[in-house]
């Protein structure tokens, strides 16, 4: 089956002249890439001012193929099958759903993928276990056009090691209709009222950071007390949770299963195509903010052809057609322009400047981090 | 009068046990109701004008649609029953040799067989995925089908091995000496004697590491390479942002091929008639 | 004379004996292999051995290293030799979860012997020509997806979910049931799940039963009670025993029912194993974990099978 694809490929881009060896038809193949991707890029801006170019230093062949592991259901129909066209290249699309299964497969030694997307505080264990390496920015010219905090994250200043995908926020997805006296605040989940119909996702920072940020603590804190304080509020809430889940929650908001639920902003955003009465909010308390961002694994068979995918995804066209379809923000500034006016004008999606500055990035806190797994378990086992 | 009502010697049932089979079956249909509830509910769900599968939004062919264009779906599905026969063709032929040799002899050293077998029945799957993974990390093994397929038959000869053992338990082995003294050699004692004995039990066996096969996420995920990607990885990828009713559509579409299977089999089969003693009746 | 079976019985000797001289050239192999059993034993246990030595003791291997080993930054495993993982693991706080766990796992299986003996039993015995048909039947939920199975349930059993909705309309309730995220529906799940583990080393031992064997019973004078206790059970008991370890081992590991259908107090040890290796980060906590499960449940297995046991099942 796989030669039938080469040959297919082959047949379609013979047309760029007589027989070939490999390294032939992967020149050509590359000479085509770029002439097509000129000439798109040509078409596309029209007169704009546009920031948008191709990606031409670096150094390397495009591969026949890009292996890309990425989460389920988190790009446009459009993005992966343009890109094959423009540089002839396949890519193999596999997803996961969650941070660490991917870490324990790479830890473990699994190999093969040239790009995953983690989320934030995976990267720096990520770095940490030495899984990812080095990106050449030279290959990534478009990455100029990300905004600034995302230039200068705090898990990776000047994007060495990864490139954003898309962020989001942790909040509370609430039924408008069930808890008409809803205020934007952590205390909503606390509030007996609605007991047995309050659900917490399962991360152990996610439930941690909800305690912390209620009590003003800072949710990447080490010190052990304010920990334990965290964890005897969490334990005073069990009573009233239905149960902890970081997937159910969405399918309990749309069957009104649940009324108070401690999710991620797009998540809610898929409750709400079933039952308009759900509603998003970021508590006043302050809230954890994400960002899934594309790294390159150790090992990779195909770096270059990843960076250059990389920088495909920074123009501005790209990074909107893919928030245009999941329906969470993108961490592309030049892309606003692209981007459904009723996306970038929801505060649930794009919250308001007062809200991001109350939103944080989880921490890897390295050992300080069995802390929170002992508390977690004490939590989850009392 | 009917079949039903005699027993195998031909005699009229007294009509307690007539009675008796009646609770029996009616018994046998609550629990097949019980097995196939949340199915009548998957199959309703494939119609469900819903990207998700909890609240009925309307009634939709769409994602039959959909699962006949979407070709990562079924390719996985494809992919799937392969790695799902291929393993239990493997898993049940020597799990059927090793539960015959542990029953029909007594051996030195077949306690630690024994004890063995039940090794991968008591390891957390999420240790044995993680330790598998690592040994072909060390051995420099590359992920690929063939690493599911070995995965796959590692944890699920135990079964075969436990059902058919408790097949063989008391096996008569005068059964083969008595074939062997009425001429029968060692291939065809076996093969007219043995085996067919041990073929419910091996049947059972298969029918069960099939769908230890079929429905395995946490071994299949951590040891398939780029694009293996199997149906139940497929699903659980999804699980983050819904699964949608395509997925229930495809178990509506397995179910009938299998029902399909069945009826064409049961129809071409004629299955052999059991031997009844037709005594004639009195009454 | 020509050596037609009339005339083998007057030569004497065990059969085995005969073929290895004067069968031919298969069956006099095989006769002298027959001798030397612990050869032919070993021979067919050979495949079976090796696959799971090479692709389950030695990945295993790696595992019981870490166990003595300890959590590196960020959550690699430094190798050592302690055994605090191990004394962690033995912590009273886990108490409750791993009599929980045992609870839930004892209490599915029970409930799979209730439901499946009756099934296996009509299968067996009732199933005539169609006893294949029916055992695929018990199979075919199975063939479909297990998450999806699960969603099922969850539609069915939450507190706008099928049941509540039908009794509510009957008016049998007036409020609905909270029957989902209760440990009912962990114990539901995991029976449901299990049913078919439960099911098939019955019907593969029942199977063998003489039907007439059964009803010559009854002609004798005995009831059905007495049948069922001195005849029918005991000549089943290797399947009954086949069957609760094939279910209750697996059940006290489950992690994805408890996730999924249980509530914020029902954890088992499966999630806490499970967490260890993915959100927690802790392998080598982990692997003690579960080798002390593993430990405590072989040595189970180990009494079980020992007591309860025909002698040819252990």
């Amino acid at each position: 089956m796989k030669r039938l694809d080469n040959e297919v490929r082959v047949l379609l881009l013979d047309g760029l002249g007589g027989p070939m060896t490999r390294r032939g038809f992967l020149k050509r193949a590359g000479a085509a890439g770029l002439l097509v991707g000129a000439s798109g890029f040509l078409a596309a801006c029209g007169g704009s001012e546009s920031s948008s170019t191709t990606a031409a230093g670096g150094g390397g062949e495009i591969s026949e193929e890009l292996f890309f592991y990425n989460w389920s259901d988190y790009i446009d129909e459009e993005t992966l099958p343009n890109f094959e066209t423009e540089y002839g290249t396949k890519v193999v699309y596999d997803n996961y759903s969650s941070n660490d299964d991917l870490l324990a497969k790479l830890q473990s030694g699994a190999s093969g993928y040239d790009i995953i997307v983690p989320t934030d505080y995976m990267i720096t264990t990520m770095l940490g276990l030495d899984l990812i390496q080095e990106i050449d920015l030279d290959n990534i010219p478009n990455v100029a056009n990300l905004y600034p905090r995302f230039r200068e994250a705090p898990f990776d200043p000047g994007n060495k090691y990864s490139i954003p995908w898309q962020w989001g926020t942790t909040g509370i997805g609430y039924n408008s209709v069930k808890v008409p006296d809803f205020r934007p605040s952590w205390d909503m989940l606390w509030d007996e009222k609605y007991s047995g119909k309050i659900t917490m996702m399962s991360e152990i920072r996610d439930v941690f950071a909800v305690a912390l940020f209620r009590l003003g603590y800072d949710p990447n804190t080490r010190d052990a007390a304010q920990i334990e304080e965290a964890k005897q509020m969490l334990i005073e809430q069990k009573p009233l949770l239905k149960h902890y889940s970081s997937s159910t929650y969405i399918d309990e908001l749309a069957s009104e299963d649940s009324y108070l639920s401690h999710g991620w902003s797009g998540d809610v955003f898929q409750a709400q195509l079933d039952n308009e009465d759900v509603m998003y909010a970021v508590p006043e308390e302050g809230s954890l903010t994400w960002v899934d961002s594309m790294c390159i694994p150790k090992g990779a068979p195909h770096k270059y052809t990843a960076e250059v995918f990389m920088d495909y995804v920074c123009r501005p066209e790209v990074a909107a057609a893919i928030s245009n379809y999941v329906f969470y923000a993108s961490p592309n500034e030049a892309a606003e322009e692209f981007i459904l006016p009723e996306i970038l004008e929801d505060p649930q999606i794009y919250p308001a400047q007062e809200t991001m500055d109350k939103l944080s990035f989880l921490e890897e806190l390295g050992t300080d981090t069995e802390l929170y797994n002992q508390a977690y378990q004490e939590l989850r086992a009392s | 009068m009917s079949a039903a009502s005699k027993t195998a010697l031909g005699r009229r049932k007294p009509r307690d046990q007539r009675v008796k089979e009646k609770g029996l079956r009616a018994y046998v249909a609550f629990v097949y109701a019980f097995l196939f509830a949340p199915i009548v509910v998957l199959v309703l769900f494939s119609f469900n004008d819903s990207k998700r599968n909890a609240t009925w939004q309307g009634f939709t062919l769409k994602w039959y649609r959909a699962l006949f264009n979407d070709q990562p779906v079924l390719d996985s599905l494809w992919l799937t029953l392969r790695v799902a026969v291929i393993a239990t063709v493997i898993a049940t032929l020597i799990g059927a040799l090793a539960a015959y040799a542990l029953t029909r002899y007594k051996f030195r050293g077949s306690s630690v067989y024994n004890g063995a077998i039940y090794v991968p029945l008591v390891i957390p799957e999420i240790v044995f995925a993680v330790a598998l993974l690592s040994g072909f990390n060390v051995a420099g093994f590359n992920l690929t089908i063939r690493t599911v397929i070995i995965a796959h038959v590692a944890f699920m000869v135990s079964f075969v091995i436990v059902v058919v053992k408790a097949r063989m338990a008391g096996f008569d082995k005068t059964l083969e000496e008595a074939a062997m003294d009425l001429g029968a050699n060692e291939v065809q004692t076996f093969v007219y004697v043995t085996l067919p004995f041990m073929v419910p039990g091996i049947l059972a066996g298969a029918l069960l590491a099939f769908v230890l096969s079929f429905d395995d996420f946490v071994i299949t995920f951590f040891n398939s390479g780029v694009g293996n990607t199997t149906l139940p990885l497929k699903v659980y990828s999804m699980v983050k942002f819904g699964v949608t009713p395509e997925i229930n559509a495809i178990s509506v579409f397995m179910l009938l091929i299998s029902i399909l299977m069945l009826a064409a089999s049961y129809k071409l089969q004629g299955a052999p008639p059991t031997v009844t003693i037709d005594a004639p009746t009195k009454d | 004379m020509s050596k037609t079976p009339a005339n083998r019985g007057a030569e004497g000797g065990t059969s085995s004996a005969i073929f290895e001289k004067h069968g031919d050239p298969l069956s006099r192999a095989m006769a002298r292999l027959r001798g030397h059993s612990f050869a032919v034993a070993n021979l067919l246990m050979a495949p079976t051995m090796l696959w799971l030595v090479l692709f389950l003791m030695l990945p295993l291997g790696v595992i019981l290293v870490y166990s003595f080993g300890s959590r590196g930054t960020y959550g690699d495993v430094i190798l050592g030799f302690s055994f605090d993982n191990y004394l962690r693991a033995f912590n009273p706080t886990w108490l409750p979860v791993i009599l929980r766990s045992f609870g839930f796992a004892a209490l599915a299986t029970v409930f799979t012997l209730v439901l499946g003996y009756p099934l296996a039993y009509f299968i067996a015995v009732y199933g005539g020509r169609r006893k294949n048909m029916y055992l695929i039947m018990v199979m075919l939920p199975f063939w479909t997806s297990y998450l999806i199975r699960t969603y099922s349930w969850i539609v069915i059993l939450r507190s706008q979910g099928v049941i509540n909705t039908v009794l509510q309309s009957m008016h049998i309730i007036d409020n609905p049931l909270d029957l989902l995220n209760t440990p009912f529906s962990v114990v539901l799940g995991l029976t449901y799940g299990f049913l078919p583990f439960m099911t098939l080393p019955l019907y593969s031992s029942l199977e063998k039963l003489d039907k007439s064997l059964i009803e010559a019973s009854w002609d004798l004078g005995a009831n059905r009670v007495w049948t069922l206790l001195r005849v029918t059970i005991p000549l089943s008991m290797p399947g009954v025993i086949a069957g609760t370890l094939l279910t209750f081992i697996p059940a006290v590991g489950d992690f994805v029912t408890p996730d999924l259908l249980g509530g914020p107090n029902t954890m088992m040890i499966g999630n806490l194993i499970q967490q260890q290796f993915l959100s927690a980060r802790d392998w080598a906590y982990g692997s003690a974990l579960s080798f002390s499960l593993m430990a405590i449940l072989l040595l189970g297995i180990f009494f079980y099978v020992r007591k309860a046991g025909t002698e040819n099942l252990a």
